[in-house]
């Protein structure tokens, strides 16, 4: 089969004004080298798909690593449209996915040695669950691209297979009354659909429950931290030195330097405690929400790091005071962050969550301050 | 892991329902069982309000004040005074949530 450019000629690709609204990364305009992950095309009814591998090469695993500790998964796209894995042909099954390459990577890789029809939704760039919540996956969305894909010429039944975590933006019967499909809905995890297919599209009740374990919740915390660290830390570092700096006559860096440096180093300590530990062992700390959660865990950090270093000693009860108000609340206002990554809490929670924790939020953080400038009054009157 | 209890919003209409199964199969928390051909709600607190039962109940028995459960993503909208999404992606961007 002769080489084919990248190009929006495609089927499913090929409506004016996909490419200027999808936002794609991959070509947005005419031609390109096909990326490494394409092997080649299909006969899909009048048209042509592109064949797509089932292995992941070493680019696309250190794609993935990028996805999870920076801003580049916000631009990791894959044009919508139909794709296909091995052989397909009229009867074979058709999965839906999303337009975020690490969604599509995680279901392509689960396909070895299958026959099917992958058709990419344009959900912005956004995982399927996310983009349900905001119906970018949606029942709109899906009705368009089996229209603009075709899909009642490539395959004779009228089955497609959704993501269970898609649910939320798709309505089956909707669906069925608008494009003639029937939604089946796979199981949540990619991994299940080998399974799923071969037991007759049949879901066990394990394959329709989402998990959300140990490293689940490890790969999210580098952007929990990420975020803390660029929008806070800088801020809240030049802070501290300014004030440990200021002296009647001037700001001395001595000053700046020493006294600042334990608090700069409780502020590393209440992110970390924040951002990674309390994701970390979140079944494990007492009481269901994040604030107390993240509370208790900046708590227990900020006690064992002064007790080890011996910090603030010989006691300066002011400074304490400061130290155990201000760095176990910047944890736990770092924890709550953490309920936008997990699988289970829910707007009402974290809506009835904010509303008690912020005052407190507010006031401790005002007391704390208070308490510094007494600190720093009481400390410049006695040479 | 279950979040706080008894603010899930979901309500049944349990004279509505026909007992399809759809909300079980979509619930990605187990919330739901059958019972006597007709959906009920086993433990409310495990639900997250991702409205996917809602969306696809042919009846139009269920109910969720649906959105998201992030808090960067609520702290936004008191701001701005906007709908709470989560600005991950699509409108420049927010690092925190999904």
């Amino acid at each position: 089969m002769a080489e084919l450019k990248f190009r929006n000629e495609l089927i499913g690709n090929k409506a004016a004004g996909i490419s200027s609204e999808c936002g794609c990364s991959i070509s947005s305009v005419g031609e390109e080298e096909k990326p490494q992950w394409i092997t080649g095309t299909v006969s899909a009814g009048k048209g042509l798909a592109y064949r797509v591998s089932t292995d992941l090469t070493n680019t696309d695993l250190w794609e993935h690593i990028r996805c999870r500790i920076s801003a580049f998964r916000e631009s990791y796209t894959v044009k919508p449209g139909l794709y296909a894995v091995g052989g397909p042909d009229k009867n074979s099954e058709v999965l839906v996915s999303a337009n975020y390459k690490l969604s599509f990577d995680h279901l392509r890789k689960e396909l070895k040695a299958m026959n099917a029809w992958i058709l990419v939704l344009d959900t912005k760039g956004i995982n399927v669950w996310c983009a349900a919540g905001k119906g970018t996956f949606g029942t709109d969305e899906l009705v368009k691209r089996i229209a603009l894909a075709r899909l009642h010429e490539v395959v004779d039944h009228r089955n497609i297979i959704v993501p269970q975590l898609g649910a939320p933006g798709v309505s089956a019967h909707k669906v069925r009354r608008a494009a003639g499909f029937k939604v089946l809905y796979g199981p949540v995890y990619a991994k299940d659909i080998p399974a799923y297919v071969a037991a007759g599209r049949m879901a066990t009740p394990e394959m329709r429950a989402v998990s959300f374990t140990t490293v689940d919740r490890l790969v999210l915390t580098p952007m929990e931290i990420s975020p803390a660290m660029k929008k806070y830390y800088p801020w809240y570092a030049v802070a501290i030195l300014i004030f440990f700096g200021l002296q009647p006559t001037g700001i001395m860096f001595k000053g700046a330097v020493m006294g600042g440096l334990p608090f700069l180093g409780l502020g590393l300590i209440s992110v970390f405690a924040g951002g990674f530990l309390t994701p970390l062992l979140l079944p494990w700390v007492p009481s269901r929400s994040f604030a107390v959660k993240g509370w208790l865990v900046g708590l227990i950090s900020v006690m064992l790091t002064c007790n080890i270093l011996r910090l603030f000693e010989p006691a300066n009860y002011m400074l304490l005071c400061f130290v155990y108000l201000f760095f176990p609340t910047a944890s736990s206002y770092i924890a709550l962050q953490f309920t936008g990554s997990t699988t289970f809490t829910g707007m009402s929670g974290v809506k009835k969550e904010l509303k008690i924790s912020f005052p407190v939020y507010i006031l401790s953080t005002a007391a704390s301050l208070i308490l510094l400038v007494f600190y720093k009054t009481g400390h410049w009157g006695t040479p | 892991m279950k979040y706080l209890r008894d603010v899930a919003t979901i309500k049944l209409a349990e004279e509505k329902c026909t007992g399809c199964g759809t909300c079980l199969e979509v619930c990605p928390h187990n919330v739901f069982m059958i019972e006597n051909r007709r959906a009920s709600i086993v433990d409310r607190d495990r639900c997250m309000e991702c409205g996917a039962c809602m969306t696809n109940c042919p009846s139009e028995a269920l109910f969720v004040d649906k959105g998201v459960g992030c808090a960067a993503a609520l702290i936004n909208s008191m701001i701005t005074g906007g709908e709470p999404t989560c600005g991950c992606g699509g409108n420049g961007a927010k690092d925190n949530c999904c």
